[in-house]
């Protein structure tokens, strides 16, 4: 026998309140895993942004529109080394709910300031060549099937075509993969603002924000300054910010998601700490005899302290880490079903190492106040209470 | 004459009851021989269990010292007193106080948890005292599969486990019949004769008194003779 059997046998002497008790751990540490996954789907496109891109849009909204001539003057500036521009094309494919994010470009200047997108240089060299061309990430690209060559036809929110329909066709000519889909934003498709400005309807020589690649990312505020300084007064001002900025300001949009799942997680835990505590301190009245014949045989107040700390941090722990490994899988099944919208949707190995502290976190805590109690036990007063 | 192996002097012992004081112990002078065998008996509230609990070091003296083996215990810290009791005393309970969660061979064993010893040499060494008792064939039995006399039996076991100088039993066949109470204290007697055991027992019966080598007797707080 070890001091180990002993714990594990003190914690299975009542199999079902420990059980339950359990459970409800497992239950917290999968709401734990799976809301960790929702934080990092909605941060990660922010925490992909590079440092020495600045996005430029309309002072008012993201929604206003910028005149395209306005690329030349940013591109003008002392510190820029390229910009390229996009436009919220509001695109899905086959069926509504089926949101792609999708954009017009340039494609000279998008590889320009995307330079660490992996694309194969006669893809690329296709799709600049096609007018109707679409360069698409690997991962929507398996999501839908798509095979470079075919014609894919692409339904928009927004922007009618000259013939008044909502229909767009597309041919896949270049597919960008990084190896790590986890980490790139690999579901969106990139498609020629030249042919996408000439068949709309409305709109024309208009974008939706620029994209502005600078030499020194140190320098980044003044950078944002000075593009909006050329802007200042002109019926059309800008509001330049870094391009983790914008992604935030996105992320923003749904909400403050980390907050929420702090206040959730919060909640959770403090659920789950009374109930533990409740378990264990349950654990400990019931057998104050055996705990006061332990101290007779010798067991010194700390031994105990540390047994009964033991037990609740290992009932913690073997939960917890059950409850991880079941969010583990549930997010990897939910991440290919979600992909489209929440592509980074992944239990990342820093939020699998803090679940595994606060498992350990959650059996002190829970424990200390029984095992106090257990410590201060006077042997005297308990024997004589049989 | 025999060395002494417990040795009180003017020992005392006062409970607060309220705010009442309750003088349990009266400047108590007690030696018990090294390889004896006592007997303690009297009435109820007398100061027997006190006594007993002391002279194991679970209590502290309000006043008087207490020598075992020739180390002060009453001088001794919480924590030195826990390390003195794992290698020097085994206690017997009327109730036996066997964890219902460990087989007969894992509550004897209990005691060498706080030794370096092997888990081989624990085992080896439960397995002795269990054959000493005389149940080395419910080794895997748990408490609640033996009957009252076995679990005293694996009581007595797990007192004797750690090779301990002295032994103490609060009324230990307070809870069996009379046959299985004479087989407990012919165990005792055993365990005096053939190993050597001091033992100090609290008691109420005089049959089991007779068992022992010397009776004394307690009456409020103090002894009043020995037989």
């Amino acid at each position: 026998m070890t001091f180990l059997h002993l714990v594990r046998k003190n914690l299975g002497r009542k199999k079902v309140r420990t059980l339950f008790t359990a459970l409800s751990i497992v239950v917290a540490f999968i709401l734990f895993g799976l809301l960790g996954a929702l934080n990092q789907g909605f941060s990660g496109s922010v925490s992909l942004a590079g440092v020495d891109r600045l996005v430029t849009i309309h002072k008012v909204s993201l929604i206003q529109l910028l005149p395209i001539a306005y690329g030349a003057r940013i591109s003008n500036l002392e510190g820029v080394e390229a910009v390229s521009h996009y436009t919220w094309f509001g695109g899905y494919f086959q069926d509504p709910r089926q949101q792609v994010f999708s954009t017009p470009t340039d494609p000279d200047t998008f590889r320009e300031v995307y330079a660490e997108f992996e694309i194969d240089p006669d893809q690329f060299q296709a799709w600049q060549n096609n007018r109707v061309g679409m360069l698409a990430g690997k991962s929507l690209a398996d999501t839908f099937g798509w095979q470079v060559g075919d014609r894919i036809p692409i339904g928009s929110t927004i922007w009618p075509t000259s013939d008044g329909s909502y229909g767009w066709e597309f041919v896949l000519e270049a597919v960008y993969d990084d190896g790590d889909p986890a980490n790139t934003n690999e579901q969106q498709f990139f498609f020629h603002y030249e042919y996408f400005n000439e068949t709309r309807q409305f709109g024309k020589d208009l974008i939706g924000w620029y994209t502005v690649k600078i030499s020194d990312p140190e320098n980044a505020e003044a950078m944002a300054a000075a593009i909006d300084a050329l802007f200042a007064n002109s019926p059309t001002e800008t509001k330049t910010t870094t391009e983790k900025g914008f992604a935030q300001g996105f992320v923003d949009q749904v909400g403050d998601i980390g907050a929420i799942v702090r206040y959730i997680l919060l909640a959770v835990f403090f659920t789950m700490l009374l109930v533990t505590a409740n378990t264990m301190a349950q654990s400990v009245r019931e057998r104050t005899n055996e705990l006061a014949v332990l101290k007779t045989l010798g067991f010194s107040d700390t031994r105990i302290l540390v047994m009964v700390l033991s037990e609740s941090t290992l009932l913690s722990v073997v939960a917890g880490v059950l409850g991880l490994m079941l969010a583990y899988v549930a997010v990897g099944g939910f991440a290919a079903s979600v992909s489209q919208f929440l592509p980074g949707l992944a239990l990342t190995n820093a939020t699998l190492v803090l679940g595994l502290v606060l498992t350990v976190v959650l059996g002190l805590i829970t424990g200390i106040a029984p095992a106090l109690s257990a410590m201060r036990l006077n042997v005297v007063q308990a024997l004589a209470r049989r | 004459m025999s060395e002494i192996l417990v040795k009180t002097r003017d020992l005392s012992k006062v409970f607060a009851k309220g705010k009442e004081k309750v003088e349990v112990l009266r400047g108590l002078d007690l030696d018990i021989e090294q390889g004896d065998f006592v007997a303690l008996m009297g009435p109820s509230g007398s100061g027997k269990t006190t006594l007993l609990n002391l002279i194991g070091g679970l209590d502290k003296p309000t006043q008087g010292s207490i020598d075992v083996g020739g180390q002060r215990i009453d001088q001794l810290r919480s924590s030195q007193l826990s390390k003195w009791r794992a290698r020097h005393v085994g206690f017997v309970f009327q109730f036996y106080n066997l964890l219902p969660v460990l087989t007969a061979q894992r509550n004897v064993e209990l005691p060498l948890l706080l030794s370096k010893m092997s888990r081989s040499e624990r085992r080896r060494r439960a397995a002795t005292a269990l054959e000493i008792v005389g149940l080395s064939d419910r080794a895997k039995h748990y408490p609640r599969e033996l009957s009252g006399g076995q679990e005293q039996r694996v009581a007595i076991a797990r007192a004797i486990v750690s090779d301990p100088t002295l032994l103490l039993a609060d009324e230990p066949t307070g809870d069996l019949d009379r046959e299985t109470a004479d087989e407990i204290l012919d165990l005792l007697q055993i365990l005096n004769t053939e190993h050597g055991k001091t033992i100090l027992m609290v008691t109420h019966d005089p049959q089991a008194a007779s068992h022992a080598r010397h009776t004394l007797h307690m009456d409020k707080g103090s002894l009043a003779k020995a037989a």
